[in-house]
């Protein structure tokens, strides 16, 4: 593996291996594009929902980290499962989660895939194998790294995806995980989602070791940085990452070099951080443009673009209307699952 | 004059052991650091060395002795110049109980059931509901126990398997685990990293997919790592996930007061866990209990906090041979019928409330004493009924008394029994400070039968 580069001069840095990254087939491309559109729509619409009030509480939009989690979806198998924290709208749209559900959650209503009683921060799909959604930071990896253990005391293959921040990535709890990770070689892929601020925290104030993917070094768990921009970049990273997993060596680590156009949470004050960097990223890396930009250069037409635009807006659309429509849980809910 | 080698304690809560074999024959030449002798408790084994040099004079106890108090003379060392003539010279050994004397080296082992000099107080006059009459009872530690109970579960369910620090090659801090790994291997008696936190969210996340784990704390203080897990993972997930995803996990290990081992080593977390919406805790005194119970957690969907109590450990009990002994969580049991006063508690509080309750027999105020087993939830029914009967009421706990459990029973039995009780619910807890080390201000903070007697006798204005 070639030296990392560093990760502060620019949000997403070229992929360590150098060069290009596999390209995309046309149809790759376009999942790629309409899979990170609908995350981007989505997230903007609860913007607005947030700031109509109807969703309350803690919001923390992706956008601007969608080559993420739809790069490493596409690296993935059935089976293998995603554990996240609570900047987990997503994820959860990324392994398949239907909107409506993940809208009407964040209004709080019935038809939410917590019945309304999660909320933003804590959803979960046993269906698509999506285990949270989990709002204390870092506790997440010690999870994940148990949905491992649950593979490996199986013996299947399945491979635990268990993302975290750049923030998160200071806990004691996440080291304690690389430990018996590696000790009992679990099918685990930590994700470091290294967005440069931890709410307000610029990296380079919080962590004394800024390449994450070096994070693993004192427990033998292989890392590499990833520019977390290209989605063909994130899903090669991802396969490598799966492959050693399902080979029984053990974890892997992969820093994901992205960024957060928005705030860390719709209270965010943005004063730790100028407009001119947000917009040059923007400007300069967009996830989604820079697909769009490849389509177009190949035999894709505007029109063919726009339809997949239409198809987006729909499904968020009709999500919101969903989530506003829908009842509120009935208050007998208050007491139902707390035990089975 | 010759030098007496005395019975060692191996652990604070230790008062007697059995001296497995001697080393050396009598006679023999002895240097400082020689090892003299093995000792071995239902815990651990441990090699004696002598302090002194000199001749070893006389052996006092032989080996495959059970049950040895802490501190009898086992041998005497004759210094240089003395010989045999000088033993007598030697003072007297102390009254020893010699009953497993002519028991084979072999059945003093830690599994046989050795009998037990002081068996803890069990004054049952109820009989137990769940035993059908005239079942075999064999006698067994609350250890073996609980031993016993994760072995059965264990064969009975391929996802059930357990974790923890030193569970499975040392066999159990506390010997709980003993055998365990021999028989089920390495894959499910997994031995962890000191790492409470991120065992107890690797045991979570197991659980989420659907997997038993019993993940075992070295002691409840050591949870306080791991309390994040237990709580905002494992107790909430169902409800945040609107009841998709659960956690059938059981989180055991020995909890409250120990001997000896201060203020972080020695805390009842029976309030802390019970104040958590979709925990269950679980607080067993008796050894048929702490079986029964722990089946029963294991089985339980949901997450389980098992408190044991490390005092009780080595204490027997009759347990019901059966094939599936399986007590329900959140029934309460009346240990003792009686009419005037009512002594609630659990774990060990146990021990007090039933010393306390023949002290009062013999003035004549009949005890009722409940057990309550299983703390979250609360078995409410049992308690209001008991003091709808009696009027009065007292409250066990070697917890702090400010928000602790007597303090939710008092205030149950309050809103539920108001018009019967002739005298306020009087609470008998551990003291409002820190555990100290001292022998003499340890037994000041922990709660006392004769605390227990004096509640009793002011509720009944006696």
């Amino acid at each position: 593996m070639a030296a990392p580069k560093k990760a502060a001069a620019g949000a997403a840095q070229d992929k360590t291996d150098g060069g290009s990254p596999p390209e995309f087939t046309r149809e790759q491309e376009l999942k790629a594009l309409r899979d990170m559109l609908l995350i981007r729509r989505f997230e903007e619409k609860a913007g607005q929902l947030y700031g109509m009030g109807a969703i309350g509480g803690f919001c923390h939009l992706y956008i601007g980290q969608e080559a993420v989690v739809v790069g490493m979806q596409m690296a993935l198998k059935e089976g293998d499962q995603v554990i996240t924290g609570y900047r987990d709208h997503g994820h959860m749209l990324a392994t398949g989660m239907d909107a409506n559900g993940v809208m009407a959650e964040l209004t709080g209503r019935r038809g939410g895939y917590s019945k309304g009683k999660g909320g933003s921060m804590h959803m979960f799909s046993k269906e698509k194998q999506f285990y949270g959604g989990h709002g204390i930071v870092g506790a997440q990896v010690s999870l994940g790294t148990g949905l491992a253990f649950a593979n490996h005391y199986r013996g299947n293959d399945n491979v635990s995806v268990t993302y975290f921040g750049d923030g998160a990535a200071n806990q004691g709890q996440v080291y304690e995980s690389f430990n018996m990770a590696e000790l009992w070689k679990l099918p685990v892929i930590y994700v470091i989602e290294n967005n440069r601020y931890a709410m307000g925290t610029a990296v380079s104030r919080a962590s004394a070791q800024q390449d994450f993917s070096k994070r693993g070094a004192s427990f033998n768990i292989p890392g590499k940085q990833v520019d977390g921009m290209d989605v063909r970049a994130v899903k090669a990273a991802g396969e490598e990452a799966a492959a050693w997993c399902r080979a029984g060596k053990g974890p892997f680590i992969l820093e994901m070099q992205t960024y957060r156009y928005r705030g860390h949470s719709m209270s965010d004050p943005a004063k730790y951080r100028t407009r001119e960097e947000v917009e040059k990223v923007r400007h300069d890396q967009d996830p989604i443009e820079q697909v769009r930009n490849r389509l177009l250069a190949t035999k894709v037409s505007e029109q063919d673009l726009k339809a997949i635009d239409a198809e987006v807006r729909d499904i968020v659309n009709a999500s919101a209307d969903f989530a506003q429509h829908d009842p509120e849980p009935d208050a007998a809910e208050l007491w139902t699952d707390v035990y089975r | 004059m010759p030098i007496q080698v005395l019975m060692p304690a191996l652990s604070p809560t230790m008062e007697k052991g059995n001296l497995a074999k001697w080393l050396k024959k009598e006679g023999e030449q002895i240097k400082s650091g020689d090892v003299i002798a093995e000792i071995e408790t239902d815990k651990a084994t441990m090699e004696v060395e002598a302090t002194d040099e000199g001749t070893l004079g006389q052996i006092l106890i032989p080996e495959g002795t059970a049950d040895v108090a802490v501190n009898t003379p086992i041998a005497t060392i004759l210094a240089d110049g003395e010989s045999a003539a000088d033993l007598a010279k030697a003072p007297a050994p102390a009254k020893q109980e010699k009953a497993a004397e002519s028991t084979p080296p072999a059945a003093a082992k830690a599994e046989a059931p050795a009998p037990k000099a002081a068996p803890a107080p069990q004054v049952v006059a109820e009989p137990d509901p769940e035993v059908p009459a005239g079942t075999e009872m064999v006698t067994q530690t609350i250890r073996e126990a609980l031993r016993d109970a994760m072995a059965e579960e264990m064969r009975r369910d391929a996802d059930v398997f357990v974790m923890g620090e030193e569970v499975a090659e040392y066999q159990g801090a506390y010997k709980v685990t003993q055998g365990l790994l021999q028989e089920f291997g390495a894959k499910r008696v997994i031995d962890t990293p000191i790492t409470e936190h991120g065992f107890a969210g690797v045991g979570v996340g197991a659980a989420m997919t659907g997997l038993k784990p019993i993940v075992e704390f070295m002691t409840f203080n050591f949870a306080m790592q791991a309390i994040d897990q237990i709580i905002n993972s494992a107790a909430k997930t169902l409800y945040m996930s609107g009841g998709q995803m659960g956690c059938s996990i059981v989180f055991r290990g020995p909890n409250g007061a120990a001997a000896r081992v201060a203020a972080q080593h020695s805390q009842d977390y029976s309030s802390w866990y019970s104040h958590i919406p979709g925990l269950k805790v679980v607080a067993p005194y008796s050894a048929a209990d702490a079986k029964g119970l722990l089946k029963a957690a294991i089985r339980d969907p949901n997450p389980v906090i098992f408190l044991e109590n490390e005092v009780l450990y080595g204490h027997t009990g009759e347990v019901p041979k059966l094939d599936d002994y399986v007590i329900p969580i959140g029934k309460a049991r009346i240990v003792r019928s009686g009419s005037h006063v009512t002594i609630i508690s659990w774990s060990n509080g146990m021990t007090y409330a039933l010393k306390a309750a023949d002290e009062l027999a013999k003035d004549g105020i009949e005890a009722e004493v409940i057990d309550l087993r299983t703390l979250r939830p609360m078995d409410t029914e049992t308690i209001v009924n008991s003091v709808k009967k009696t009027g009065r009421a007292v409250t066990v706990e070697e917890g702090w008394a400010q928000s602790g459990v007597g303090a939710e029973i008092a205030a149950r039995i309050m809103e539920n029994a108001f018009d019967y009780l002739d005298a306020p619910v009087a609470r008998v807890s551990g003291k409002d400070v820190p555990m100290p080390y001292a022998a003499n201000l340890e037994k000041l903070a922990l709660p006392s039968a004769a605390e227990v007697v004096e509640a009793a006798k002011a509720v009944c204005y006696r």
